[in-house]
């Protein structure tokens, strides 16, 4: 106990006095009650909301001649695969054409790394997400997130085509 | 020598500015705490550098599990009501006004609508031992866009504007069902999301 009650009086003299009692109270299992009372609402609040990363699609848009070409040259596509592996390739895929494709990580070195360097050697860049049906939503939020770390602004999430997966398996890595 | 005598103070000291502070915070905390609400499923989500906070109300969340299982939740017990009614007289299922209360209470769902009324009618212990199969969302059956769509329409009838719909996706949901959700609402016109994420420090970006 915190506090010790004390001898109100040493019991001498002959007068008998109204006993004098002490204005303090024990405090402490109300400061005890307080407390659990206090750490268990610290505990259980929620205070902040989750955050939320914003993705904006495109209009679909009407008419399929609508749909804006890219230029081969302004072209960097991202493959998300499974297992977390990331390969990226310059250009587009075309019968004819077989870009190399490398393989990235999700690190600082990795793909926000080559990010930046297509960017500045061009800045009209435009970066074609394309998750494989294996990857994980992870996957996906990590590389969104990647353009918003190096501010990649032109990008665009695209179903992966069939020539994308042989390229994937082709190049065994 | 004389004795040195230990000073004797009074070993109780003044708790009361301690008692006043804890009473302060415990009142803070108490009017400030909201509750976090149950989850039908539990979503474990990636986490991103966003610092964009969800918005206090009109919220849409749309889960995606690991099991590729679809979840709806609504924040606003009001336009709720409505949109139950809307959904059930859709697939002709109705509700008694006591399912329609649980239902507003719910924080989301995962049932076809035809198993609705016989979930909402057991209690909260039944229903949490109940392993949701998710709202069906695919071309033969998609029940869930018919949610979203009566749900913005019950929104934008109530405050004017149509909810915000948030997708709150599990680390190690697979891409294409979180896509077929994606595509889903694009194809109702709705282009805007906002992904739920964990807050991750910013890195440096390398300049």
């Amino acid at each position: 106990m915190a506090e010790i009650q004390q001898q109100a009086d040493s019991g001498k003299g002959g007068k008998k006095r109204a006993k004098k009692m002490s204005t303090k109270i024990d405090m402490t299992p109300m400061v005890d009650l307080a407390f659990l009372l206090l750490t268990f609402f610290m505990l259980t609040t929620t205070f902040s909301k989750p955050t939320v990363m914003q993705l904006n699609m495109p209009v679909k848009p009407k008419d399929p001649k609508e749909q804006s070409e890219i230029k081969a040259s302004n072209a960097f596509t991202v493959l998300l695969g499974e297992n977390n592996k990331i390969f990226y390739y310059d250009g587009l895929l075309a019968d004819n054409v077989k870009p190399e494709l490398v393989a990235s990580s999700y690190g600082a070195d990795g793909i926000r790394k080559t990010l930046l360097q297509r960017r500045q050697a061009n800045p009209e860049v435009v970066v074609l997400i394309k998750p494989v049906d294996k990857s994980n939503y992870k996957n996906m939020v990590d590389i969104l997130d990647e353009m918003n770390i190096t501010d990649q602004k032109k990008y665009a999430l695209v179903d992966i085509s069939k020539a994308d997966e042989d390229l994937i398996k082709t190049s065994g890595l | 020598m004389p004795k040195v005598k230990p000073h004797r103070t009074s070993p109780s000291l003044d708790m009361t500015p301690m008692v006043d502070l804890a009473f302060l915070l415990v009142t803070f905390f108490m009017l400030t705490t909201k509750f976090a609400p149950e989850e039908a499923v539990v979503v474990d989500t990636p986490s991103s550098t966003s610092e964009i906070r969800l918005p206090e109300s009109h919220v849409i969340t749309i889960s995606v599990d690991k099991d590729k299982r679809v979840f709806f939740g609504m924040d606003d017990a009001k336009p709720k009501l409505d949109l139950l009614t809307r959904v059930g007289a859709k697939y002709g299922v109705s509700f008694t006004a006591a399912q329609a209360k649980t239902f507003s209470n719910l924080s989301s769902f995962g049932v076809p609508v035809q198993q609705l009324p016989d979930f909402l009618s057991r209690d909260n212990e039944q229903r949490k031992a109940i392993k949701q199969p998710g709202i069906p969302a695919d071309s033969l059956n998609n029940q869930f866009i018919d949610w979203v769509v009566e749900a913005q329409a019950a929104s934008r009838k109530e405050f004017g504007k149509p909810a915000y719909i948030a997708i709150k996706g599990d680390g190690n949901a697979d891409v294409p069902t979180v896509k077929k959700v994606i595509q889903l609402l694009q194809d109702k016109n709705i282009n805007r999301f906002n992904l739920i994420t964990d807050l991750e420090s910013k890195p440096v970006a390398g300049k």
